[in-house]
């Protein structure tokens, strides 16, 4: 009788778990999870984020529009390029400011840079030691140090651009609202570009590479969003779309989407009106701009079985492989084509107004708001960046994830729900740093 | 007899960007070798594995704003035998300093959505108004090199070599004509530390202070120069006011030049 009861209690003990990661290991900033499982199904699942608020929005109040890329830069250590790039395109809106197009080629060429730096991380040092059953890059140097030295060095092509261009890796200092500050010699470039040849094979390399790694079958309908050019690869414009009609301007974003504020976590979620939950990122750009692709890069995708639509989001290592190199490509061919432009920055007059932006940060769309008065000093900002938009989306995969999979060993269970959030390459620090803080003024 | 064992390292996070973190994975070259002298015992950026303290190095990153993490400090230093603070978060409470220079609590009740959920304290402050800090290394970001040493020195127990000169000492060394003298751009060379070699002078724009003041940094001269020249109080206020805001000698300038 005793032993039927202890057998009992063991069997339900089965049934009901509960995963927990305090501290989420390979994400930038802090994050938790939780996922409840009562009765063989999973009744509970909270991606947190307990990174504490820093409240940009507010700051930015009262700031000159001359200031606004470098403070909106330190939202993010790992995209500070991004937020400089959404910031200016806002706030040339507001002034109508008409740039060189040399000084847009090079914008993009920034933006390859940041793309390759953020993504190599994520690649090699975040994501690849899931899939190949290490704690760590370290650990998987120790066996491989051949993969881990390339894929440092392809991050450093990255890097090499975002500090000649931008003056420092992190936290640029040469973007300003109108081009740069300073344009790099022909010389410069030059040199520059006999990095990318080589960074090139390996980001090649690094394609065929993580298309042999073993993914789990887990597909899903997703709602995919981003932005969508007439004639390129997106980076800095375009028109917002999904898989499912959305087509609109950038102006428009906050007519489809908005903002919610739940318990556990101190970074807003993000949904579409109506119908809620929707994707954002090198899955949902791939899929929906894989026309804009080079040949040459689409035969790749052919060869290694990575053609769009690919609906498995463990696979998105290998889209940002394959945008990581397109960037090195776009990259050499700005280098080329580039002219000196006249003056490294159009000249500029503050302009009452309300501006928009939004551009393709290495994890997804990045929306900027401001206004402005007159006297070019910042009325009201709003910031929605891209992990915000994704944490809905990171909840409802690990929801399914866990109900496909839940009679696999609690260890494996939990290392898998950490790997499904990872998919996402969440950026903890920019999601949460827009908790909003608005002013009442008399 | 010198342990066989590698000397413990651990980084820790509080309110800030991740990217003075990122500047030790942004070491390319050196990573591997810097893993190889130590073991990375705790850096959840970069390892899901997790070593016990106690650590021999504590980099310690960002600022503390929740009550939180004014406990989580005490709790890393006892398990610490040097520890490092990185960064303007770290050193100078950041750019989320701004909020001490206003009413955080009434804005907060006026205008959540749901402010019962959120808990963070009226201020942002460096690490060193809580713990006792072993080392201070300054920027917005810091110095990845300058990171590098300072881990070098202190596993060798010997002085950081750390220059503590301004950074218009840089655009001297670099043979940089002054874009203040030249063109009367406003610059805060004259009073921040060095770090980043003259960075942004080099990119014809003047110093926004990313490493903090220097040592006796003679702000009211400067704030002087600027009046002289035609910047308004509002102007001046703004340009102490950035990622160093709170560091003592930027708050006194800029509170001096308010109303």
């Amino acid at each position: 009788m005793l032993l039927q009861k202890r057998l009992e209690k063991k069997v339900n003990r089965m049934k009901n778990k509960t995963i927990k990661v305090d501290y989420l290991a390979r994400v930038e900033g802090e994050g938790s999870l939780l996922v409840k499982i009562k009765n063989d199904k999973v009744s509970e699942v909270e991606f947190k984020i307990f990174e504490p608020p820093r409240f940009f929005e507010a700051f930015l109040r009262g700031r000159h529009f001359t200031e606004v890329p470098d403070i909106t830069a330190r939202i993010c250590g790992i995209c500070p390029v991004a937020y400089q790039m959404s910031s200016i395109h806002a706030l040339e809106n507001i002034l109508q400011v008409k740039v060189d197009p040399q000084i847009r080629e090079l914008r993009r060429l920034l933006y390859c840079g940041e793309w390759i730096e953020s993504h190599v991380l994520h690649i090699y040092m975040l994501h690849a030691p899931d899939f190949l059953g290490y704690e760590d890059a370290i650990q998987l140097a120790g066996v491989s140090p051949e993969v881990v030295k390339k894929g440092l060095q392809l991050k450093k092509a990255g890097n090499d651009i975002v500090n000649l261009l931008g003056g420092r890796e992190i936290h640029p200092i040469n973007v300003r609202v109108g081009g740069f500050y300073k344009i790099p010699s022909r010389q410069e470039f030059s040199k520059l570009a006999e990095k990318l040849k080589h960074a090139q094979d390996i980001a090649i390399e690094t394609v065929k590479l993580t298309s042999t790694f073993q993914f789990p079958k887990f597909e899903q309908d997703y709602e995919f969003v981003a932005l969508k050019h007439p004639k390129e690869y997106p980076f800095n414009e375009g028109r917002l779309v999904s898989n499912k009609g959305l087509n609109i301007n950038v102006n428009e974003y906050e007519n489809y989407f908005h903002e919610e504020h739940v318990r556990h976590s101190n970074a807003l979620q993000s949904a579409k009106n109506n119908d809620g939950i929707y994707f954002v990122g090198p899955l949902a750009r791939y899929n929906l701009n894989f026309d804009k692709l080079p040949d040459s890069i689409k035969e790749l995708a052919k060869e290694v079985n990575m053609l769009p639509p690919c609906n498995n989001p463990f696979k998105s290592i290998t889209v940002r492989a394959i945008e990581t190199l397109y960037a090195c490509q776009e990259a050499l061919r700005i280098i080329e084509q580039f002219e000196m432009p006249e003056k490294p920055f159009a000249e500029i007059q503050p302009r009452e107004g309300t501006g928009y932006g939004c551009t393709e940060a290495p994890r997804g769309i990045l929306y900027h708001k401001y206004r402005m008065d007159a006297n070019g000093i910042i009325q009201e900002a709003k910031i929605v960046p891209p992990t915000s938009q994704n944490q809905k989306q990171i909840e409802n995969d690990l929801f399914s994830f866990v109900s496909k999979n839940i009679n696999l060993p609690t260890d494996e269970l939990t290392w898998k729900c950490e790997q499904t959030v990872r998919n996402y390459d969440p950026c903890i620090s920019c999601a949460t740093h827009f908790l909003k803080l608005n002013f009442v003024r008399e | 007899m010198a342990s066989k064992e590698k000397p413990k390292l651990a980084v820790w996070k509080f309110a800030s960007c991740d990217g003075c973190q990122l500047s030790l994975l942004d070491c390319e070259d050196e990573l591997l070798s810097v893993a190889g002298a130590i073991e990375i015992a705790n850096f959840p950026e970069a390892s899901r594995a997790v070593v016990k303290g106690p650590y021999d190095i504590s980099l310690v990153e960002g600022s503390i704003t929740t009550p939180h993490d004014a406990e989580r400090i005490h709790k890393i230093r006892r398990q610490s035998k040097f520890l490092i603070t990185i960064g303007a978060c770290a050193t100078a409470g950041g750019i989320q300093a701004l909020k001490n220079f206003k009413d955080v609590k009434e804005f907060i009740r006026l205008v959540y959505a749901n402010p019962s959920y959120i808990e963070t304290l009226n201020t942002s402050t460096p690490i060193s108004n809580h713990i006792h800090v072993d080392y201070e290394l300054h920027g917005c970001p810091v110095n990845k090199y300058q990171l590098i040493e300072i881990i070098n020195a202190f596993l060798n127990n010997r002085k950081p070599n750390i220059a503590p000169h301004s950074v218009c000492i840089d655009c001297k060394l670099k043979g940089n004509v002054c874009i203040t003298v030249a063109h009367g751009t406003a610059c805060l060379g004259p009073v921040t530390h060095t770090g980043c070699n003259a960075l942004c002078p080099s990119y014809n724009r003047g110093c926004f202070g990313c490493y903090g003041p220097k040592e006796t940094p003679n702000t009211g001269s400067l704030a002087d120069w600027m009046s002289k020249h035609g910047f308004r109080e509002e102007e001046i206020v703004r340009s102490f006011r950035g990622f160093n805001a709170f560091a003592e000698a930027f708050r006194k300038e800029s509170e001096s030049h308010e109303k």
